[in-house]
């Protein structure tokens, strides 16, 4: 036998034990690391949390403000990860940052706007809803043209620069010039004002404990709840939402391995603009509807995003929820205003403690 | 019969030309090596077979059809699999799933369940952990995942690139055993490996490659005693 380790030149056994050994420890040590650091993100989150309800109470608020603001958070972090989705799932899948996702949320809700009163003619409102069923008609239209609207972009732009074979970088330039695009045309065809869908009182409703809420927040949260959870599903059973995880995860091997990239492309987008309709039609709901929207809005969203685990669905879905509530509380003692610098600061800790994300990303 | 024939390939990336006229050939029912030192072009060689480079010279010829640079999600519908070295299962899914992705193109659920069946029976292990994420596995489980996932398709010839690589002994052995295995139920394999040894002991034949060239060929055991393959090894 030695004769044949000489003539093979050196043993490969030796080699291999000798390069395995560094390896396995060092991810063990990488393990470790991963352990402690997700640990580190999760109790740095909690400590936050923990934090904003302390300095309420230290600053007077009652506990009924912060379980009000806790519900209204929920309502604001659903929406984020309606929004969240689809920014996730391109930056896996397609390797850049989307800069017009905002933007797409923006045109879901102008689109309603343009149905209701005109092809939609105001009818009853569904009291004490401050809407009526044209509303609810609006929805799934808006969510149509948006998709409509991704797809030609991804036709005539994102698209044709791949096959050019171009950088991550030209893509996400690309995607910011779409969103100026976009937004501009906003300006044009609806001008600069701010939109209400329906004007006039807003009824709310008394919660057992004094905590107070309008029932269009609820048909808010129940609506924005609901498509989370269909996309979860959608997801975890569905043979197109697996792929989409696994393109997500790995494109060259999701190739490799026969998966139709294409077609997950085509429905990622699909995905993705229809959440985001959603996304800025509850949001314009629940406040107004105005051209810089969805572009204030990506901040949250890429907070959410970065919390997750880049190019991870389910840790959008999570970061939307948890951003949503650390915004919200935040306002019991701080100036609304400054909730965008709130979502700014949970997602510069995240990059220094946890740069992949609490659930898991991609490890860049 | 031949099932493979890649005739006088040349390919690389970009403008660096790395294999430079290389010709193989895998009959039916073989397990065939490529072994040579690092940056011999062993994985440009699998790569350029498997369409995800394209080669400017020459042609690969799977069951007697030219599938030269088709794309890989028509090459898995001829019957060709491929197991990539790094990068080989999908992380954040778990197991099962990782062998249904590995069936993406099958449509007949029937199909697939006795595929998936038949992976277990191999890999015992992975189905106690089919709900596991593979993330979160060890180097030998993924391995394991990644050479059942390629066989959800039930390939006629099943391509792995250095998949004892950053393995223990023990577990490469393993690994070696289960491809003899694979291959046994009529599975041909082309493998690339870096542990010349263990692998030309298993293949009924070989190729030596070095500097993107074929320097030698023949029945594994015997490049297994030649001194030539220990001179191209060391460099010399």
């Amino acid at each position: 036998m030695a004769k044949d380790e000489d003539s093979v030149g050196p043993d490969p056994s030796v080699t291999v034990s000798a390069s395995v050994a560094i390896p396995r420890v060092r991810r063990r040590l990488r393990w470790s690391r991963w352990a402690v650091t997700r640990a580190l993100g999760g109790l740095s989150l909690l400590g936050l949390i923990v934090l904003l309800i302390f300095v309420g109470q230290a600053k007077g608020v009652t506990f009924i403000r912060l379980a009000s603001l806790a519900v209204w958070g929920l309502t604001l972090g659903a929406v984020i990860a309606l929004g969240a989705i689809g920014l996730t799932l391109v930056y896996g899948i397609l390797r850049f940052a989307n800069f017009a996702h905002g933007d797409l949320m923006t045109v879901g809700a102008y689109i309603v706007l343009l149905f209701v009163g005109t092809v939609l003619p105001r009818g009853e409102s569904l009291a004490p809803f401050s809407f009526g069923w044209e509303f609810l008609l609006a929805l799934p239209l808006a969510m149509i043209v948006t998709v409509l609207i991704a797809l030609a972009l991804e036709k005539l732009i994102y698209s044709p620069l791949r096959r050019r074979g171009s950088s991550p970088a030209i893509l996400a330039m690309a995607a910011l010039g779409a969103a100026f695009l976009i937004r501009s045309l906003v300006y044009i065809i609806w001008g600069g004002d701010f939109h209400n869908y329906y004007v006039g009182i807003r009824q709310a409703l008394t919660l057992p404990g004094g905590i107070r809420i309008r029932y269009d927040q609820l048909i808010i949260l129940a609506l924005a709840l609901l498509f989370v959870f269909l996309i979860y599903l959608f997801l975890e059973r569905t043979k197109l939402g697996k792929a989409m995880r696994a393109t997500a995860d790995n494109p060259e091997l999701a190739r490799v391995t026969g998966i139709d990239v294409g077609r997950v492309i085509f429905w990622t987008w699909a995905l993705g603009a229809a959440m985001a309709a959603v996304g800025g039609v509850l949001l314009g709901l629940d406040s107004q509807v105005r051209p810089e929207m969805g572009w204030f809005f990506l901040l949250p969203l890429f907070a959410a995003v970065i919390l997750g685990g880049v190019g991870n669905p389910y840790g959008a879905l999570a970061g939307g929820l948890i951003i949503g509530m650390v915004q919200q509380i935040s306002t019991a003692f701080l100036n609304p205003a400054y909730k965008p610098a709130v979502a700014f600061i949970v997602m510069i800790i995240i990059l220094l403690i946890r740069p992949q994300g609490i659930f898991g990303g991609k490890e860049r | 019969m031949s099932l493979l024939k890649v005739e006088e390939v040349t390919s690389g990336y970009g403008e660096m030309e790395i294999l430079h006229g290389v010709s193989i050939e895998v009959h039916k029912g073989e397990i065939v090596s490529i072994i040579g030192p690092n940056g011999a072009g062993k994985s440009t060689l699998m790569k350029t077979i498997f369409g995800l480079l394209r080669p400017t010279q020459g042609r690969v010829l799977f069951r007697e059809q030219e599938v030269t640079g088709l794309p890989p999600n028509e090459l898995v519908r001829h019957g060709l699999c491929y197991v990539p070295q790094v990068d080989n299962v999908f992380p954040s899914l778990t197991v099962q799933e990782n062998l249904e992705m590995g069936a993406f193109i099958e449509e007949d659920p029937k199909a697939i369940a006795s595929r998936m069946a038949g992976v277990y029976e191999l890999f015992p292990l992975l189905r106690e952990r089919r709900r596991q994420r593979v993330g979160k596995m060890s180097g030998g489980e993924r391995q394991m995942v990644a050479i059942g996932r390629a066989l959800m398709l039930n390939p006629q010839l099943l391509m792995l690139d250095e998949p004892s690589a950053a393995l223990a002994p023990k577990l490469a052995e393993m690994i070696f055993a289960k491809i003899k295995e694979i291959n046994s139920t009529g599975v041909s394999l082309l493998i690339v490996e870096q542990n010349a040894k263990e692998s030309l002991k298993l293949a009924d034949r070989g190729y030596v490659l070095a500097d993107g060239r074929k320097k030698l060929e023949g029945p594994g055991p015997k490049l297994l005693t030649d001194p030539e393959v220990g001179r191209l090894y060391l460099g010399g």
